[in-house]
């Protein structure tokens, strides 16, 4: 039950509907996890998990929308098994996903560097970094096939770095005390996206896969219950389209676009998930979003989108401000010991890698303190000269140079950062204007990933029989706050070897149920509605661009949904939201017809479902009367303002199920740790 | 600063397209060349006129979607960068600049900047893989590979398939992009099973895409956003020659 204090007349009305809908709480959600010992649970599911026999996999159709690490992973490995794939995206390749930005690297289990790892340690930081708000048995499952990723990748030619003897490479990420971070230069999603490209490609050249790109989903088809095709817009010619299912796979990444600046691409959405919410599938733990420490800041009301520098930079950044408030000094002209390198000081046991919400939190407070750089003063420096120094040293060694001059030093240290991180260097470069190899670099914390997403259960089906969520699309592993170099690696584990497995469980039924043609009334009946959404909004015709709509929407979410949140601003935030809605069903102006090529009508459904779920995050938000991972409550915090996790009363996923517009009701699935300790989390 | 655009549109494929001038007012250095076309489009559609269609997503400059081609070049001014990448400080008020999208025979237009690249994954399910089934593979460190080659691969591999090598070719030929892959795959062990069929299937395949020949003018190396070397095209000869000699 939510308790909500009245602080403002108009909060009155709808704090009382969330009481209502929030009383009824149904029965607890199950969800199916194998019994026995944590590490026993996978190998017993899958050697009992029913099967479908080749022949009956050739009649058996699978839709997979989005074609990111998830989805191609999935969509490739699921037509080597011989189902019959049919895959969607809105680029205009499969190669486009926003996979591909992912840079700097993927965690496995390997224990390569004799280190210590294991796949216990791999599961015990995935949950303790997700401030214990993660599924165990998911989360254990994910550390055990992580080795596997990496042979995978390797064996489909993905030129991971490699030592001099010819052995693969690892680094360090936040929140880890061993290097179990595999990589390729500043570009590892990049380099695992095409690995899973070429798979899918070869299966689209042998005909097991139908590619369908440049086409958007526009809502799930659903058929006695259960999930059995979906309504698709071709984007080019703007003609709707039923394509039939017996299981339907979304893939489609997550939902950072609400705030209209974050490192997401462009055309990342949420309107798949979120049709699919509406049509029953429960929205777990919406308000769990991750804010990166390290982004290139904001330069000015044009910007439409934010550039990560990747978290690897703080294997051998240190990031620091100025121990004077408003030191208006050039970086290079503050002497050491006037430097606050807060992070080293706050959190001496791990440093510069404390985990992303920690380091972001860090970051803010020390701007909202005055201690800020930059002409905004929304920024902190990430800087490399000491290890440009170090590196030097190193080099010369190696190369035998005894009385190196500094300037050798700062060349030969410069070259082994540039091999390390030249292309981040050269963006950074780009953007700015400045030469990070001289000067610090200015960063400051921008929206990166969300660790909430549809609920799904140990087999990644959502309460929807039939559909799936995979990847950053699923709410499962990450708990409240992801480990860096974590979400290639549950991407790929859902798409190669869980998925294939667990759909199993499902389509074994199903055998005997035949293709079921698109004329029935079912599908009819949904793309009359598809049509007639997109007939409204052509019709309104009003004064105002959809970018107006989607940056009033991201203001208020990242002013009073961000990195921190209180009560009196979510209540804020709602009631505003409901007004963006509003206006936007009545004065939005849509260019074009409806027929043809027209980006804008795309953006407008998005938005759209932005502005519906922007609205839930809320919800959620002032429903955690709690602080955990990147769910900052300011009402919630400890003395030296670190998350307070109240796990008497908090230890659940919180599932959404979509009623009416604006009324949600909760379901929980409590969270049961019996092999990790549950224990405040600390860094220090 | 205040500039003149020069735009290509064209409705869709079907229809004839022309340039058409715009002017902007009030663009900061620090725009990208996207974020200039987004305050043209808002002017545009509050104007009651249509926007201009462009691809584009990451705006990062690694998924390879973005694909204008700027006062002669693809990608507009400046080494290894990406439209989305390019920023205004590389022009100045005042300026004229001029737009189009890819131009070649394999690319049709889609509509004003946008073309079809589609002939590119066509290539790639020709041969641009390793036949690994998942759940095929050894240990990853199973199998060393020379420091040197690792990085050779990873350079030949780090091509974002945009199309700017063939848009930069006088005969559109798309030699740089098949050659990366080809390249990659051939520097690598995992690569050699498949390496003579490869070379051969995707050959034909960028053929029958109607791309043109190579006559190694170099521009395509020259205006590739992510450096990828001609020394490519050299080996997927060698590549190529290889398996048609000892073909079957």
């Amino acid at each position: 039950m939510v308790v909500i204090f009245i602080d403002l007349e108009i909060t009155t009305y709808n704090s009382l509907i969330y009481l209502i809908n929030t009383k009824f709480m149904s029965t607890m959600l199950d969800a199916k996890i194998p019994s026995g010992p944590i590490n026993e649970k996978w190998t017993d599911f899958k050697s009992h998990v029913p099967l479908v026999n080749p022949a009956n996999k050739r009649n058996i159709e699978v839709i997979v929308v989005g074609t990111g690490l998830a989805g191609a992973s999935a969509a490739a490995s699921l037509a080597e098994l011989g189902y019959k794939v049919k895959a969607f995206c809105f680029q205009d390749s499969p190669r486009r996903a926003h996979s591909i930005a992912a840079q700097g690297g993927i965690n496995a289990a390997k224990n390569y560097q004799n280190d210590g790892d294991s796949v216990f340690r791999l599961f015990y930081d995935t949950i303790k970094g997700g401030d214990y708000r993660a599924r165990e048995g998911n989360v254990h499952r994910l550390a055990e096939v992580s080795g596997s990723i990496i042979d995978q990748c390797v064996a489909q030619g993905v030129p991971f770095a490699r030592e001099y003897g010819g052995l693969l490479s690892n680094r360090s990420f936040g929140g880890t005390q061993v290097q179990r971070t595999f990589y390729a230069a500043g570009q590892t999603g990049q380099q695992l996206l095409l690995g899973a490209y070429s798979a899918l490609q070869r299966q689209i050249g042998l005909g097991n896969v139908t590619m369908m790109t440049r086409h958007e989903m526009m809502d799930v088809v659903m058929i006695d219950g259960k999930a059995r095709g979906i309504i698709a817009r071709d984007l080019i010619s703007g003609k709707l389209e039923r394509h039939f299912g017996h299981a339907v796979l979304l893939c489609t990444g997550g939902y950072g676009n609400v705030f209209y600046l974050s490192t997401n691409a462009m055309g990342s959405n949420v309107s798949a998930t979120w049709k699919a919410h509406r049509k029953g599938a429960f929205f777990a733990n919406p308000c769990y979003t991750q804010i990166h420490p390290t982004c290139i800041p904001v330069s000015g009301d044009h910007q439409s989108k934010l550039t990560l520098m990747s978290e690897s930079l703080r294997n051998d950044g240190r990031i620091w401000v100025p121990k004077k408030q408003n030191d208006t000094r050039l970086s290079i002209d503050i002497p050491e010991e006037e430097r606050d390198y807060y992070l080293e000081r706050r959190y001496p046991a791990f440093g510069n890698l404390v985990p992303r919400d920690i380091a972001s939190r860090a970051a803010k407070e020390r701007c909202d303190a005055g201690y800020g750089v930059g002409t905004s003063k929304m920024a902190v420096y990430l800087d490399f000269a000491e290890a440009i120094l170090r590196y030097g040293k190193g080099e010369a060694n190696k190369q035998g140079i005894h009385e190196a001059t500094s300037e050798q030093l700062q060349e030969m240290g410069k070259g082994v950062i540039k091999e390390k991180y030249g292309n981040l260097f050269d963006m950074y470069k780009q953007i700015t204007g400045e030469d990070p190899y001289q000067l610090p670099m200015r960063i400051y914390p921008a929206v990166h990933y969300t660790m909430g997403g549809l609920w799904v259960d140990y087999n990644l089906m959502t309460t929807v029989p039939g559909l799936y969520a995979l990847g950053e699309a699923n709410f499962s592993d990450h708990g409240a706050n992801r480990l860096g170099a974590s979400a290639l690696m549950q991407g790929l584990a859902d798409g190669y070897f869980v998925l294939p497995y667990t759909i199993g469980a499902y389509l074994a039924s199903d055998i005997r149920t035949k293709a079921i043609p698109t004329d029935s009334p079912e599908f009819v009946q949904a793309e009359i509605e598809v049509q007639e959404r997109i007939n409204k909004m052509m019709s309104i015709k009003g004064t105002k661009s959809v970018d107006y709509f989607h940056k009033k929407l991201g203001k208020i979410m990242w002013d009073k949904c961000g990195m921190a949140r209180n009560e009196k601003g979510l209540n804020e935030a709602i009631l505003e939201i409901r007004g963006l809605i509003k206006e936007f069903w009545s004065d939005v102006r849509i260019p074009g017809d409806t027929d043809e090529f027209n980006p804008e009508l795309e953006k407008a459904g998005r938005v759209a479902d932005f502005l519906e779920l922007g609205e839930l995050m809320c919800v959620d938000a002032l429903n955690r009367n709690e602080s955990c991972g990147g769910h900052f409550r300011e009402e919630y915090q400890t003395e030296d303002g670190e998350a307070l996790r109240d796990d008497e009363n908090f230890a659940y996923v919180a599932a959404w199920e979509y009623k009416a517009p604006s009324e949600f009701e909760l379901h929980k699935e409590d969270l049961v740790f019996e092999n990790v300790k549950i224990a405040q989390r600390s860094y220090k | 600063m205040n500039l003149s655009l020069k735009i290509w549109r064209q409705k869709n494929a079907n229809s004839e397209g022309k340039f058409q001038q715009y002017d902007v007012q009030g663009i900061s250095e620090d725009m990208s060349f996207l974020e200039m076309f987004d305050v043209l489009n808002e002017r545009l559609i509050n104007e009651g006129d249509t926007p201009v269609a462009f691809d584009h997503d990451c705006r990062e400059g690694i998924c390879g979607m973005c694909s204008m081609y700027i006062n002669g070049q693809p990608h507009g001014p400046g080494k290894n960068v990406t439209t989305c990448q390019l920023h205004m400080r590389s022009f100045k008020d005042g300026d004229t600049i001029t737009v189009e999208p890819w131009r070649a025979k394999a690319f049709p237009i889609v509509k004003d900047l946008a073309v079809n690249r589609s002939a590119f994954d066509r290539i790639i399910s020709a041969g641009g893989y390793v036949s690994v089934n998942t759940g095929n593979a050894q240990d990853a460190n199973s199998l060393p590979i020379a420091k040197d080659n690792a990085d050779d691969a990873f350079m030949a591999a780090a091509c974002i398939g945009c199309g700017a090598c063939v848009a930069a070719c006088v005969n559109s030929s798309a030699m740089l992009f098949t050659s990366a892959k080809i390249s990659q795959l051939a520097l690598l062990p995992q690569g050699q099973a498949e390496r003579a069929m490869r070379a051969e299937k995707m050959v034909a395949q960028m053929d029958t895409e109607g791309f043109g020949a190579c006559s190694v003018t170099g521009a395509c190396e020259a205006e590739c956003p992510k450096g990828i070397s001609l020394e490519n095209i050299a080996r997927m000869n060698r590549e190529y020659y290889g398996a048609v000699l000892s073909s079957k």
